[in-house]
């Protein structure tokens, strides 16, 4: 089992002629995963690399071919425009990889999903995977492990991976792989998928992987503590060493005016009962461990 | 990206919002130029650094006389300044502010940020002006009144009227303070800023509102639209090092620790830093070389990290997905045949072709200290940089 893509999703990429597009295009075919249709406006009627119908808007994409989930590979001053039309479209699931959006461009994204109970994935984030299904995403498919019982939520790219890694060469296979992305205004928190992940009876214990700025981590949490929540979680902060008031590469990893810090994260987290690492290289053998217990 | 108070008064003062008469002077005769064209005493001397507190640490007088005037800029231009925000080695101030003294009747603090947890812009005031605002918010947060900014919206006449009641004003005050309200989000929403403070924003003894202090941050991921706010950086306050690494697309941020680092992804780059100091060391700086670790990017980012003395040991921890590790291998043997590089150098490759990539570097003529695992290259790079290995 697994949360949010399957066997059953069939993928429109916006922005499929641009060069991440493409490029990612062809890596989510090779996995395995159902890429329906392409948007991308001026070149409806033609076909991509891979065979795939290309259509004008997102909406006559999801008519013609059932999309039922759309990823988003615009640059950021057109990004904001590319998730509203996204969630206009008809689909249920928006994954929006884009980096570098403004903030002033993502609060109407975030009403219009609030308003509509479309789903958002980002934006600035790797995407989704669910091992051996769908692959909805930027990052490397060959590290998951399918099947598994362990789900992993993350603000990070990269550090994902890592975590990933140290999952399946300890033989733990994974139900789905989220990063959540790393900038202030984002579709779906933490404590969104912690509910998704409770629902899923194949998970039996989860990752989150948080950093610096924000609130987020509190908030799940607070919600673990307050619902009883019975799945095992395993949590590590990136940015302990983190200096105040700089923005760590990620627009939303900054601690501002004292808040924020990994510190007050990671004791709201062990009050919660997470198991909670210090070392990023600890994230897969404390999992193992919790499993067991 | 920051600004300076009067670059931001100099926004304000267009945008319609009362701010006191005063140019910036960047020598001593030229603040007594300025002091003379306000042409009323007594004025205000104000360093000009991009950090808070600077009354606190000495940066800001009251003149009330030329020769006041002449004496406080010779102080302030040049001094080392030292705020709680500047940290224990300080600012170098180069520029001031010489304004017009106001007759501050009552101070307020005005501010809109983003609200991470509601995804909407709130805009807030409080009756403690001149305060730290993160101190109100933790001792008397009743003192602090919050309106939000709908989605599509703007800051609304009635929310504005909500402000002006909320810090207990009257008569005439209520319509400047309105006004000033409207204006201070058209500014935040036209130059699509992150944070704008006035702290304090006050009411003067002939009962005008007027913004004291002006501190605007804008959204870096929005500064394509706005050439002018681009412009008004001052580079001379950001470390050359993080200047220089921009130019390449790295995003370096330097430390004081001495362990160098290299990393793709921003996560990654922080659990990095983490990890070496649970391991007994001081990470140098963050850095992020992003998607494309090629030799050309490997070899700025070595430059980058060398150029911190402090630096006695660097650690490559690099996470191939899409970016192939023995493409990222090579780049780095390539770089180091480029540039000299006089530290240990500790290599961490995991991923795509990470086999290969042990390889490639194992068939170098170059010295490198190859690591296996995340625990076992911060173990390495850590001894390495105390000269245990």
């Amino acid at each position: 089992m697994s949360i949010l893509v399957n066997n059953d999703t069939r993928l429109v990429v916006q922005g499929i002629t641009g060069k991440e597009g493409a490029f990612h295009t062809a890596q989510m075919v090779e996995y395995g995963t159902k890429v329906v249709a392409g948007v991308t406006p001026g070149k409806g009627g033609q076909k991509d690399a891979n065979d795939i119908p290309i259509f004008n808007t997102v909406a006559e994409a999801v008519k013609e071919t059932n999309a039922n989930t759309s990823i988003i590979f615009v640059p950021p001053p057109f990004a904001g425009d590319a998730c509203l039309e996204a969630i206009d479209s008809g689909v249920s699931l928006v994954i929006c990889i884009t980096e570098g959006i403004p903030a002033k461009d993502m609060v109407p994204v975030k009403d219009a999903l609030n308003r509509t109970g479309v789903r958002m994935i980002g934006p600035n984030c790797p995407g989704i995977i669910t091992p051996g299904e769908a692959k909805i995403g930027i990052m490397p498919g060959f590290i998951h492990k399918p099947k598994g019982n362990v789900g992993v939520i993350s603000r990070s790219g990269t550090l994902t991976y890592e975590a990933v890694h140290q999952l399946t060469v300890r033989g733990i296979g994974q139900t789905t792989c989220i990063g959540i992305g790393g900038d202030p205004i984002i579709g779906t928190t933490f404590l969104d998928l912690l509910k998704l992940f409770g629902d899923d009876p194949a998970t039996e214990g989860l990752v989150m992987i948080g950093e610096i700025g924000g609130s987020a981590e509190e908030e799940a949490a607070q919600w673990i503590v307050e619902n009883n929540y019975d799945i095992p979680v395993v949590a590590f902060i990136a940015g302990q060493t983190a200096p105040p008031g700089r923005r760590m590469g990620h627009a939303g990893a900054i601690i501002s005016g004292g808040k924020g810090t990994a510190a007050d994260k990671m004791a709201a987290l062990e009050r919660a009962g997470i198991h909670v690492c210090k070392s990023p290289a600890d994230i897969g053998a404390t999992m193992e461990k919790a499993l067991k217990l | 990206m920051n600004i300076h108070e009067y670059q931001g008064k100099q926004i304000f003062r267009e945008a319609g919002v009362p701010v006191p008469e005063g140019y910036p002077a960047f020598t001593v005769d030229e603040a007594v130029n300025v002091a003379e064209k306000i042409g009323t005493l007594p004025v205000m001397v104000k360093a000009q650094i991009h950090a808070g507190g600077r009354g606190k640490g000495g940066g800001v007088k009251i003149a009330r006389s030329i020769e006041e005037v002449r004496e406080h800029a010779q102080n302030i231009l040049g001094m080392n300044l030292v705020t709680h925000q500047t940290g224990p080695g300080g600012k170098l101030v180069q520029r001031l502010l010489v304004e017009s003294a106001s007759n501050i009747a009552s101070e307020f603090y005005a501010g809109i940020v983003l609200d991470r947890s509601l995804s909407k812009f709130c805009f807030m005031v409080s009756t403690e002006g001149g305060m730290e605002i993160e101190k109100v918010a933790e001792e008397t947060p009743e003192r602090i009144f919050k309106v939000w900014i709908e989605p599509g919206a703007d800051l609304e006449p009635f929310q504005a009227r909500q402000l002006a009641f909320a810090l207990g004003m009257e008569g005439t005050q209520i319509r400047s303070a309105v006004k000033t309200f409207m204006n201070l989000w058209n500014v935040f929403r036209d130059k699509d800023c992150s944070l704008m403070e006035i702290n304090p924003l006050i009411v003067t003894v002939e009962n005008e509102v007027i913004a004291v202090d002006a501190k605007i941050n804008f959204d870096g991921n929005a500064l394509y639209k706005h050439s002018d706010i681009a412009e008004m950086q001052d580079l001379t306050e950001e470390e050359p090092s993080e200047v220089e690494a921009k130019k390449y697309n790295l995003n370096y941020i330097k430390l004081d620790g001495t362990v160098g680092c290299m990393v793709n992804g921003a996560g990654l780059a922080m659990g990095t830093m983490d990890i070496i100091k649970l391991y007994g060391g001081e990470p140098a700086n963050f850095l992020d070389v992003g998607g494309v670790a090629n030799a050309e990017t490997v070899a700025h980012g070595f430059e980058i990290i060398l150029s911190d003395p402090n630096v006695n040991a660097i650690l490559i921890n690099i996470f191939g997905g899409i970016v192939r590790c023995d493409r990222v291998a090579q780049g780095v043997i390539d770089a180091m045949g480029k540039i000299e590089v006089n530290v240990p150098v500790v290599v961490r490759l995991e991923g795509t072709n990470a086999k290969a990539a042990r390889q490639l570097f194992a068939d170098s003529p170059l010295e490198f200290i190859v690591a296996n695992s995340l625990e076992d290259a911060a173990e390495k790079v850590v001894k390495a940089s105390k000269g245990e290995i």
